[in-house]
Order: structure tokens, then C-alpha cells, then sequence
């Protein structure tokens, strides 16, 4: 079983320990695990995502940096491309905390949001 | 002379124990609420704790820090919370008179009803933990490095080496990571890691970055900046074993070990200190031993998760809240919870029998498939108890009935089945 990984599940602080392959197309999964877990270690296995939280640059103001986040999970090999284009972004305010900073990130589908105001 | 103004409720820290205790304050109907907060800003260290994970209890949603703490900062100035910003507290007394200062308000004394301490906790520094070597530039706590890089905007350095497996260490792990730095190591001294699972996995596994348990930095080297760590295997004596120091060479040396309340204000005004959790002995509504002073969040005791220290927060504020009023807070009747050689910690570490209590406990090492005993009046089954993870147990009012009047302590342990 080449295509064998070993998982651990983070649904909650219990920390389940998963071996996941594929057969015939199916994904199986080996080791106790919950309901919740379940989906979790097939999303994990098909393909990670990840909440990515950083910063972008702000101009003109006291307050150097903008806390901003993806508005849900971008696939974690997409990472470190998001955290290049956001090195680009150069924001003045006054800024609303949800407000868009970018949209579509990559083709994922998923905005990049402010986490906090901006006056 | 100061005439000293008087005050329902002064809180002490505008964090997520401050703002929790605030809100709840106001809407049971205190009047009177003032925070005073020695930042320039509201929220304490949610500001710099720009990762997701916050609110799952509170608001339902994953929240970054910053967002938690705006929803709390918009929820205080909805309830008309007074926030001092700037102001610095410096002393506080047995009779609750407060002594603050700042810029623009200069000197001035409050005669306070309630007060509750919500000053959080700060980060072990390098000297409480006596590693050998030079005193080159480029260590710093984990804390600190988080608020440079997402605050400041600075990075700390390029090649980096954590020493002690805290939750801040981990994030900064995978920051430093996400911002181009080389993180080359985190170092653990004991056999687990001391922060939650999840970081383990999506801060240090996600970014392959090498979690060395039971391994310790024995020496810094470098003469002006830091050129590199000696790491050594530790014994469970956590003594450094012969023949596995190893150089690591970086820049940069992040500490990650441990977290202590804040207790300077608490001292003053003669609260007593626990030493297993460095904060407040408090009862079931989180008052002190010093009457009208009641302690929550960190500064009581290091939680895991900020909703927790929301919820500190609240129960404070009903003390704080009977306190003003006149009612009962607990203090007719003490019942000693006395933990056995497997507790790490217990907060609150007295019970009244009068009400039901949320009971938290620290284990002191890993278990499995324990039952947790309190007394004789409560049993429960665990599968499984971890020192990083607090364990949070539900007391029914009911079963104190069981109890003998006299009674005056509840032995409390973990033993695995």
C-alpha cells in the first residue's frame, strides 16, 4: 500500500491516531475514530485544507500591520503562494473588520478578509 | 489630598477575562463598571494572537484573536463599559482602594465595592530557566517574537530553534514558517509536548519541522547575535545525557516554557497565592481570600482556550455582582478540594456545597482510561487526561447534599483503571 499515511485526527484535543489508504477507489481508514473525525481524515487525505491567518501592510497609519485570515480553508499546498500575494497588498484606512482584501485568492474560491477595524 | 471617587466594579485588564467580566457586569445591572487597561488598546494579547481557533464556545465560529476581541471591545462599549486605556494600575489594598495613573488623567484613587483581577499572565524568561552560554542578541520568548512580526511587522530572525513545546512556541513555529524564516527544531524537555494536539499537527508536522522530545538547549553560543544552541537529550531526571549534545546553528532562540500570572496587584492587597497554579485560592464564585477581590482568566490560572477565560470572566462578574448587592458569595461554609500526588492543580481550590461549580483540574502526567474521584460524592470515568488539557468537571448542586455538615475537605484524584 504505497499510498498509506498516517493521520492524526484534530477534530478534538484527543488526538486520534489513523492509518488511511486508498483500495478500489475507496478511501479506508484504520483506527477508532469518530463520526466527525471520520470526514475529517478523508478531507485530510483526498486533499488538506488549511485557515490561513496572516498580516498585510498598512500605510498611512500608526498601526503597522492588518490582521486578516481566508474566509474558510484554502488547500494547504497553496500556502505559501497566498502568503505571497498577500505581501503585495498595501492598505490604507479606514477598513471594516469582514471586509474583502482579496477576492478569490488564487482561483480557490475563497476570499481574504480583515480581522479587525481599521480607522 | 485625592478625595477618592467611589466605584462599583474596577477590573483590572481589558483581555478576554476583563471584557467577559465587564459585559456580564452591565447586564446584570452593576452600574458603575470601569476597566483599567496600561495598553494603548482593548483586548489584552488577543491583538498579537492572529491565528484561528477562538470562539468555538462563545460565538459558535472559529475566530482569529483580533476578531474575538473586537466582537468583546464592541459588546463593552454596546453595555457602556468605561475602558481606561494608558492607565496604569499601581496599587490596589485589602479595603479596595485603587491607585491608577496616566497622561492624561494623572494620579487618582477609586474606593471600589468589587474589584476583579484580570491581568493575565506573562512569559518564563530566559533566567528562570538557566541556560549556559553568552547573552547574545536574538533570544526572545515566543510572546514576544508574535508581537513583533504581527504587530511591529518585524521578523526576529531567519533561523530559528524553540525551546519548550508551549502553544505560543508552536504558532510562532508555523509563522515564522509561513513568513520565509527556517525554523530548525523545538526542543521539549519532557516525553510529550506541553500545547494541544492540533498545534502539533498544523504547526509542526505541516511544515515538517522536527519535534525533539525529552531533549533540552544546554548552551547559546554566539558573541554578538546568537550563532547557534547545544541540544542534548535529557534523562527523566531531565538531566542532559552524556554523549547527545548536538549543535543546532541559528540566529534566533524563541522560549516557549511556560506562562506565570501576573500577581504583582494581587500581592499588594493580600490575596493569597497557590503555588501549584500561581494564582488566587478562590471559591466557587472566584473571590479571593481578601473579601471584594475576585481573580479570573489567566492571572488565576493558565487556561487553553480563551473562551474559557470568558467564562472565568462571567463568574467573576456574579460574584463581583452578589458582592455589591449584599447576597451570599459563598463563604458561610469552606470545603477544601485537596488533590492527591496525580493532580497538578485545581481551581477553584474551595466549595461553598452552595451552588453547583465548574471544577478545573490539571493532571500531573499523561494518563489513560482513569476515573477521576472526588471524595465520595462524585465518580467519573476519562478515557484519557493530558497535562497540557485541562480538565473541566461539572458539579451538580445535589451531590453535596450527601455530604456530612462537618465535612471540610473532598479528597480529589486520577487513577487509572
Amino acid at each position: 500500500m504505497s499510498n498509506l499515511q498516517e493521520l492524526i485526527c484534530i477534530t478534538c484535543p484527543k488526538g486520534c491516531v489513523t492509518k488511511v489508504w486508498k483500495e478500489k477507489g475507496n478511501i479506508k481508514i484504520e483506527g477508532r475514530i469518530c463520526k466527525k473525525g471520520k470526514e475529517y481524515i478523508k478531507q485530510e487525505y483526498i486533499e488538506p485544507k488549511r485557515v490561513l491567518t496572516s498580516t498585510v501592510v498598512v500605510d498611512r497609519s500608526s498601526i503597522k500591520r492588518l490582521p486578516v485570515r481566508t474566509r474558510e480553508a484554502i488547500p494547504k499546498k497553496e500556502l505559501f503562494a497566498a502568503m505571497n500575494q498577500l505581501s503585495e497588498i498595501r492598505i490604507k484606512p479606514p477598513v471594516e473588520i469582514g471586509a474583502v482584501i482579496i477576492s478569490n485568492l488564487l482561483n480557490t474560491g475563497v476570499d481574504v478578509i480583515a480581522c479587525d477595524d481599521l480607522l | 489630598m485625592v478625595t477618592a471617587r467611589h466605584l462599583d466594579l474596577a477590573i483590572i485588564g481589558s483581555g478576554p477575562a476583563g471584557l467577559a467580566a465587564a459585559v456580564k457586569a452591565r447586564q446584570s445591572g452593576i452600574k458603575d463598571v470601569v476597566i483599567f487597561e496600561r495598553d494603548e488598546r482593548p483586548g489584552g494579547i488577543l491583538p498579537q494572537c492572529i491565528h484561528n481557533g477562538f470562539g468555538l464556545q462563545k460565538f459558535k465560529t472559529e475566530l482569529t484573536g483580533p476578531e474575538y476581541a473586537n466582537r468583546y471591545i464592541k459588546m463593552a462599549i454596546a453595555h457602556s463599559v468605561d475602558i481606561e486605556l494608558d492607565t496604569m494600575v499601581l496599587e490596589i489594598d485589602k479595603n479596595r482602594t485603587l491607585t491608577a495613573v496616566s497622561e492624561y488623567g494623572g494620579l487618582r484613587t477609586y474606593q471600589c465595592k468589587s474589584i476583579i483581577l484580570a491581568m493575565g499572565c506573562r512569559e518564563r524568561p530566559r533566567g528562570a530557566i538557566g541556560i549556559a552560554g553568552t547573552r547574545p542578541a536574538g533570544i526572545f520568548t515566543a510572546g514576544q517574537a508574535q508581537r513583533l512580526v504581527n504587530i511591529e511587522g518585524y521578523m526576529p530572525g531567519e533561523a530559528i530553534v524553540i525551546l519548550g513545546s508551549g502553544d505560543v512556541g508552536m504558532i510562532m513555529a508555523r509563522r515564522l514558517s509561513l513568513e520565509g524564516a527556517q525554523v530548525k527544531a523545538v526542543t521539549e524537555i519532557q516525553p510529550f509536548t506541553s500545547g494541544l494536539i492540533r498545534n502539533e499537527v498544523q504547526c509542526l508536522h505541516d511544515f515538517d519541522i522536527p519535534l525533539l522530545l525529552s531533549h533540552t538547549v544546554v548552551e547559546i553560543h554566539g558573541d554578538k547575535r546568537v550563532e547557534g544552541v547545544s541540544v542534548a537529550e535529557v534523562d527523566q531526571g531531565w538531566q542532559s545525557l552524556e554523549g547527545t549534545e548536538h549543535f543546532i546553528a541559528c540566529d534566533t532562540l524563541l522560549l516557549s516554557v511556560g506562562l506565570i500570572p501576573e500577581n504583582e496587584l494581587s500581592k499588594m492587597a493580600g490575596v493569597s497565592l497557590d503555588p501549584r497554579t500561581g494564582g488566587a485560592y478562590v471559591n466557587e464564585l472566584l473571590e479571593t481570600n481578601v473579601r471584594g477581590i475576585f481573580s479570573c482568566g489567566n492571572v488565576l490560572h493558565v487556561n487553553d482556550y480563551v473562551d474559557e477565560v470568558s467564562n472565568e470572566g462571567e463568574i467573576a462578574a456574579r460574584g463581583a455582582k452578589n458582592r455589591i448587592k449584599g447576597r451570599p458569595v459563598g463563604r458561610k461554609r469552606k470545603i477544601a478540594l485537596v488533590g492527591n500526588k496525580t493532580i497538578g492543580q485545581i481551581v477553584p481550590q474551595a466549595i461553598s456545597g452552595q451552588r453547583p461549580v465548574t471544577l478545573c483540574i490539571r493532571v500531573k502526567r499523561p494518563m489513560e482510561k482513569l476515573t477521576l474521584r472526588i471524595g465520595d460524592v462524585f465518580e467519573k470515568k476519562i478515557a484519557y487526561a493530558r497535562p497540557s488539557e485541562m480538565i473541566q468537571i461539572r458539579l451538580p448542586k445535589k451531590i453535596f447534599s450527601e455530604l456530612e455538615p462537618s465535612s471540610v475537605r473532598l479528597n480529589v484524584s486520577c487513577e487509572e483503571r
